[in-house]
């Protein structure tokens, strides 16, 4: 007897279970009677988790996109204060976004570990994509700070309230899934990679890779077009 | 109170003994109604020893069916609130002309009236849309629970603590003063530097985020969790509005959390998004607000379609007519939706290209939603109609909604709005809209559905006193605003000069008396139900002859919904098997997985309600402690891998002998 897992999701990584694997044809008794039931419980829906962690990315996504859309219209509105050109240091956002983005080659080595499951290693590759991740927070906070010093505040113009919205978003979600990524390696060293923890790194991976993608946009259109 | 005004700021923040307003009578006798009240309901609770079976079968469930009807009860304890706030309104208005100031004064006119709205819409509309497709959407598909049972127990307890929030404003401080949107500048730190637009702020917050969840919980339920062989195009009509409306949730919510982020840091922070000066835009914040807004009232409207259609077929005895072009008329709206929102302030001035474009996709929206009538419509015709309550609900919708389609239609022609807009004549169309389209559409749900909840169906007599004085209440209390916005008079006005317009105000307040004897009969209904029980009882799940899977089950439910997963054929999934000699089998039942109750929804809730109170007092270090609280419960809550049980076979076995042997009674 086969345990219907219906409401436990995706615990098959990637798995392309999903409701999809059966249709009524499945279900025929002899001589093409219809069978209304599934008696058998063949039936167990699966990987709803991917597609819920999905679907929060997207609306996490348009959080991002009404503020980029709030710094595409106020982002001119210097109130005679500074400029971008007079604030950012592209040297510096280059360091930083590089940091980024080898944080999310590391973490996806850390995934090809995991799916040779090899624990170690992969505990390896997390954590040196948490540090990439702590090196791009310190960067920020450094260019924040620095900011702030020179008098350019968030409350100084309508511009920079965009500009460290925008960016601090983006940096406490780097943020929070660094504290995520800490929690995830205790719950491996904890108990293993088991279905459970490889669908949560999985999520985190989602999770990382998107706001990567998320800093491309910010360092294009707020850093580069607008020292351009 | 303290000596030191430093250690008071400190431990209380803005919180002082003044916030309490002992000076209002209206509030404390509020006031002291809620206390006795709600220590009437705690003493039952404890008298009847209530409180084991509450917390452990409804708190701390993560049973769709449950969190469904938690979700409508508070929905209908909103009710009474908003519809309070409505009364007062209308009294006010009835009778503040000339040298007669009323009862309310401005600023306590003002809370009212953004009450009223905040709380009709996020506290009632959405509750009730959010507990009738919980409740309904998995028995529908022939699912057991939803995706994630832990976040819907999760997001019904945010939208508690939101509300709770709201409900915390009457008795401590004061609401926000804004209207219902709290467009700066007005809610900005200059204009409202009290505690109501942060009341205001955090009350939504809370709420949204336990909207978008369970929004993101629908669609994973409906896209993965159908029985084998319900294809799309299969799925029940209730079932494809809720899938939509929950798109739009996930689509819209998030602007209205950044948008209302963005007027937290204004007022918290002193940013200049939406200011006058430096560089501050407040247009940006009323096209914001707008693009989760106006998806919002689809939100509301897309799953009373889906009642509809399912009462039309279900009381006309006839498949229902068009399925497919329902199914695309609502997925249009669906898309529609988003091109819409600058409709609600054509004002602006951005130009008439602009007003054009917004203006003829707003007109287009009714082409749909038209096919939409049209097909109740032909399923009506020629079916054996019976006109039970659900079906009057059903027809009072078609001819009160159509009227509140056209006269949007007529606020969608930019010249016109010019003259309508902010006026009265646009109250009364949404309203028209929203009680005689989402109100009628949930009510005739809750009548339709609540047999399967219950097991036993509602009184009709009452039902139908419920019925018949709202849809006369509804055009006594709004008709008359039409033709006071037609003369333009305003929205949002606490006192009148011009003795003429007395008269149609007076009208306004008896349709809302009348309005009043619906809720009361509805509550009637209720209790009389539950008295009469046993007469009205429902034995074979299938009270109404219905077409869907809900109706293949037990009424209530068991807690696995149902002993074997259905295999679905047609679209009228039950139906088909009704017609085609289903047997409903007496044996070979196993063991079920199903997902464990938890009470760290409800936890969360009750950390969230301190927060938000902390933070809008300024209450820092309680902010803090709070907001390190709600990060150790869900961190420890992911330690948790223990989140499943199995119903044993016997125990299955044991149920369904027992729904044998009460079917076997009636025959």
């Amino acid at each position: 007897m086969r345990a219907r897992r219906f409401w436990r999701n995706g615990s098959r990584i990637m798995a392309a279970h999903s409701t999809a694997a059966f249709t009524a044809d499945d279900f025929k008794g002899p001589g093409d009677t219809p069978v209304f039931l599934d008696a058998d419980g063949k039936h167990h829906p699966e990987g709803g988790t991917m597609l819920g962690f999905w679907l929060y990315l997207m609306s996490d996504c348009l959080i991002f996109a009404a503020l980029f859309a709030v710094y595409a219209v106020l982002g001119r509105n210097y109130a005679a204060g500074p400029s971008p050109k007079d604030l950012f240091d592209l040297k510096l956002v280059a360091l930083n976004t590089s940091m980024l983005l080898f944080s999310s080659i590391t973490y996806g080595f850390a995934m090809l570990e995991m799916e040779k499951e090899k624990r170690g290693r992969m505990q390896l590759w997390l954590a040196v994509t948490g540090l990439f991740g702590l090196c791009f927070i310190g960067l920020e906070l450094y260019e924040f700070q620095h900011l702030i010093h020179e008098g350019a505040t968030p409350q100084r113009s309508a511009f920079l309230s965009a500009f460290f919205t925008l960016v601090g978003t983006h940096g406490l979600h780097v943020s929070l899934g660094i504290v995520w990524l800490v929690i995830l390696m205790v719950q491996v060293q904890l108990r293993g990679l088991g279905d459970e923890n490889k669908r949560r790194l999985m999520c985190l991976s989602m999770f990382w890779h998107f706001l990567d993608v998320v800093w491309i946009g910010v360092f294009t259109f707020v850093y580069l077009m607008g020292v351009l | 109170m303290f000596s030191n005004p430093d250690l008071q700021k400190l431990l209380f923040g803005r919180l002082t003994l003044d916030a309490v307003p002992l000076h209002e009578p209206i509030l404390l006798i509020t006031f002291a109604m809620v206390g006795l009240g709600g220590l009437a309901v705690l003493g039952g609770l404890t008298y009847f020893r209530l409180w084991g079976p509450l917390w452990r079968d409804w708190f701390t469930s993560v049973d769709h069916k449950k969190i469904g009807i938690m979700y409508i009860v508070l929905a209908l304890v909103m009710l009474l609130r908003g519809f309070a706030d409505a009364l007062m309104m209308r009294a006010q208005q009835a009778m503040a002309f000339g040298p007669n100031e009323g009862y309310l004064p401005p600023h306590h006119y003002d809370q009212i009236f953004t009450a009223h709205g905040v709380i009709m819409i996020f506290f009632v509309a959405m509750p009730l849309v959010t507990g009738l497709m919980n409740f309904v959407v998995p028995l529908q598909i022939g699912a057991r629970d939803v995706a994630f049972p832990f976040l819907n127990n999760f997001s019904f307890w945010m939208t508690v603590a939101g509300a709770v929030t709201v409900m915390a404003s009457l008795f401590v401080g004061e609401f926000a003063r804004t209207g219902w949107l709290a467009y700066p500048p007005l809610s900005g730190p200059a204009m409202s530097p009290g505690v109501g637009v942060d009341y205001y702020i955090w009350a939504l917050q809370i709420a949204g985020i336990g909207t978008l969840l369970s929004g993101i919980n629908l669609i994973a339920t409906i896209v993965k969790m159908r029985a084998p062989g319900m294809g799309m195009m299969r799925m029940p009509i209730f079932t494809w509005t809720a899938l939509c409306t929950n798109i739009l949730i996930v689509a819209a919510f998030p602007i209205l959390t950044a948008v209302l982020a963005m007027l937290s840091l204004d007022r918290y922070v002193g940013t200049h998004f939406f200011s006058n000066d430096l560089g501050g835009n407040p247009m940006m914040y009323v096209n914001l607000i707008w693009i989760w807004g106006h998806p919002e009232v689809y939100i509301l409207i897309l799953p009373a379609f889906g009642v509809f259609s399912e009462i039309t077929a279900t009381f006309s005895r006839k498949r229902l007519f068009g399925y497919a072009s329902m199914v695309y008329a609502t997925v249009v709206i669906t898309i529609l939706s988003y091109l819409v929102w600058l409709h609600h302030f054509f004002t602006m001035g951005s130009g008439a290209s602009v007003n054009s474009f917004f203006g003829i996709t707003t007109m287009i929206i009714s082409i749909p939603t038209g096919a939409k009538i049209f097909n109740w419509l032909f399923t009506m015709y020629k079916g054996r109609i019976d006109f039970d309550v659900p079906m009057l609900w059903t027809i009072g919708f078609m001819v009160t909604f159509t009227v509140g389609g056209m006269t949007g239609v007529l606020l969608a022609v930019p010249p016109a709005d010019f003259v309508l807009h902010n006026s009265l004549f646009l109250i009364a169309h949404f309203h028209n809209v929203i009680i005689g389209g989402v109100l009628f559409g949930m009510l005739a749900g809750i009548t339709y559905w609540f047999p399967k909840a219950f097991g036993y169906k509602l009184d009709a007599f009452w039902g139908k006193m419920s019925f018949w004085f709202w849809l006369t209440g509804f055009w006594f209390a709004f008709m008359p605003l039409y033709v006071l916005g037609l003369m333009g008079v305003t929205r949002r006005v606490q006192h009148f000069d011009d003795p003429s317009l007395q008269i149609w105000f007076v009208i306004a307040a008896f349709g809302a008396f009348l309005i009043l004897l619906g809720i009361a009969s509805f509550i009637v209904t209720l209790v009389v139900s539950f008295l009469k029980r046993e007469e009205l009882r429902d034995l074979t799940g299938d009270p109404w002859n219905g077409r869907t899977l809900e109706w293949a089950t037990s009424s209530p439910p068991p807690d696995y919904n149902f002993a074997f997963t259905p295999v679905v054929h047609d679209h009228d999934a039950w139906w088909d098997m009704k017609k085609r000699g289903y047997v409903r089998p007496l044996s070979g039942f196993q063991k079920i997985h199903m997902p464990r109750g938890t009470a760290t929804g409800l936890i969360l809730g009750v950390i969230s309600i301190v927060f938000s109170f902390a933070m809008i007092w300024y209450i820092w270090w309680l902010a803090a402690l709070t907001f390190v609280a709600l990060t150790v419960v869900t961190i420890g809550h992911t330690f948790n891998y223990a989140r499943d049980f199995y119903i044993p076979a016997d125990e299955v076995v044991r149920t369904e002998n027992a729904r044998t042997a009460l079917l076997a009674e009636r025959v």
